[in-house]
């Protein structure tokens, strides 16, 4: 088995892109319940995954050694941001690589990065 | 040469990729695999000359490079991985795995994941070139035409990607293996393009790479003989490749297909084109490769330009269209429809593309444009177009043909 971090990328203005995980009504179950049971049943397994704060949340942090320099926003300015992650467990890169295209961010016309974890389990 | 060069130069080419392959599939290390597999040709061409050639070449190398994979994963046995490694090579089921069909399935194996589409489209051309063709680093250097130390850092690059990022070493499964056939075809046409008609430089052909190219999907229609594109791919190769003699002349400038010397066409792989193309259409799956060949066959089996099917060319091109509209396909059917109907009607089809933004860049539409214009005699327009043709077009034979032409329209 190798982890993978699943890096979800988008417009997070985009409403479509960036779903609430948590329905308004509480008895309806969050977007991304059916991919977790999809991947689940592959032997795909969910270590850990959140949807982020928008990057108005954001703080950037350097330490230069000298001083500690401290900034509002996120690393990058760019059009698409980090939405969220997913950390998974499965048998290759052709696992992850659906796991990722299944994954509601990508379905919302998003973009998933897929990377190895170093030194995998 | 002597007898035992010849022989080991040839078992190079029918076993190299073979070898590579079964190592990388019991080692799960493709640096190991090359240089095991080197090792064996090295030792191959003094052992021979000194003893004679074995009786099995092939089986010979084999034991002898995974005889040297052995022994360095023994002797570098500190990381408990490589243990598991020995072990799994001196299983002792494992005899069986080197049977000729596993071999074979090997092969594919490694031609899967060379081309597999999370590596770019230069690093899988390298990658198949290195692993299954056995060109050295140097020589794919020079065929793409970047520094040597480039092409390794690529290579390293990408077969780091195969290992950390775990890309697997199968053929595919069957709801991947259409969409990842459809990579391995590409990679190869790409490959005996690049060789065709080379993209940059002043050689308009490089027969090493056709040639690589050829071998290779030979090799992969042989693996696959059930995919009536792979066949398709091989045979519109071939048909391509038996006009190669006749598209350059005495001084290296480019002759078209309308001026080439036909009796200078290899006869034999048109045969063997037309034969392998019939093959796939029995199965009644046709496809881009499959329609390509057609088109290749109708000029093949033209014994005079006269005696061209172009409206039948015309046809083909419409379906081709139909698997993925490309300008480049419209423009090659408004040529056919040129020929079938009259520049009148060709020259119409040309102007609606010239109309599409995705084409400009593109030599051929000027080109042929002012091929129309000038077969019209419609002079100073075909002027024109050959000039905004001339900058466009990327190698410089192809620059001397539309320079001949345009002092033809301008005299």
């Amino acid at each position: 088995m190798t982890r993978y971090l699943l890096l979800m990328c988008g417009d997070e203005t985009a409403e479509q892109i960036a779903p609430h995980p948590l329905a308004d009504d509480e008895t309806e179950e969050p977007c991304w319940m059916p991919w977790a049971r999809e991947m689940e049943a592959r032997g795909v397994l969910l270590v850990e995954g959140a949807q982020l704060q928008p990057t108005s949340t954001a703080t950037s942090v350097r330490n230069t050694g000298d001083e500690m320099l401290v900034a509002d926003g996120p690393f990058a300015e760019t059009k698409e941001q980090i939405l969220g992650y997913d950390v998974i467990e499965c048998t290759d890169l052709d696992e992850a690589i659906y796991a990722a295209s299944r994954h509601p961010v990508a379905l919302a016309g998003g973009v998933v990065e897929v990377r190895p974890v170093l030194a995998s389990v | 040469m002597t007898a035992a060069e010849a022989a080991v130069a040839e078992a190079f080419r029918q076993e190299w990729g073979k070898i590579v392959a079964s190592l990388i599939r019991m080692t799960g290390n493709w640096d190991l695999a090359e240089e095991c597999a080197q090792e064996a040709f090295a030792a191959a061409l003094t052992k021979w000359a000194s003893d004679g050639v074995p009786d099995r070449p092939g089986a010979w190398l084999t034991t002898t490079a995974r005889n040297r994979a052995l022994d360095r994963l023994r002797r570098s046995k500190t990381e408990a991985v490589k243990l598991q490694e020995v072990a799994a090579l001196s299983a002792p089921d494992e005899p069986a795995a080197w049977g000729d069909s596993g071999v074979q399935d090997d092969r594919l194996r490694l031609m899967f994941t060379c081309c597999h589409p999370a590596l770019t489209l230069e690093a899988r051309v390298a990658l198949t070139l290195r692993t299954l063709a056995g060109l050295t680093t140097a020589e794919i250097a020079r065929a793409f035409l970047v520094p040597e130390a480039t092409m390794a850092k690529r290579l390293t690059r990408a077969k780091h990607k195969i290992r950390d990022a775990r890309i697997p070493y199968r053929v595919p499964p069957a709801h991947l293996l259409p969409e990842r056939t459809t990579g391995v075809l590409a990679v190869l046409y790409l490959l005996f393009n690049e060789g065709y008609s080379a993209s940059a430089g002043g050689d308009l052909m490089r027969p090493d790479l056709t040639g690589e190219a050829i071998r290779l999907s030979r090799l992969l229609a042989g693996l696959m003989p059930d995919e009536p594109e792979t066949t398709g791919l091989l045979a519109l190769m071939l048909l391509q490749d038996a006009r190669s003699a006749a598209r350059l002349d005495g001084q290296g400038e480019l002759v078209s297909l309308e001026d080439q010397d036909r009796t200078r066409w290899d006869q034999a792989k048109i045969a063997e084109g037309i034969e392998l193309l019939e093959a796939a259409l029995r199965r009644q799956r046709a496809g881009p490769y499959q329609l390509q060949a057609a088109i290749a066959a109708c000029h093949a089996e033209a014994p005079r330009p006269a005696d061209t099917d172009w409206a039948q060319i015309a046809l083909l091109y419409g379906e081709l269209g139909k698997f993925g509209r490309s300008a480049v396909v419209e423009l090659n059917r408004a040529v056919a429809v040129a020929m079938a109907e009259g520049p009148e009607a060709g020259l119409a089809l040309v102007d609606e593309l010239a109309a599409d933004d995705g084409l400009s860049g593109y030599y051929l539409l000027p080109a042929t444009r002012a091929d129309l214009l000038r077969r019209l005699d419609r002079r100073a327009e075909a002027a024109a177009s050959y000039r905004a043709a001339l900058k466009l077009a990327p190698t410089e034979p192809e620059r001397r043909y539309l320079t001949k032409r345009l002092s033809q329209v301008s005299g």
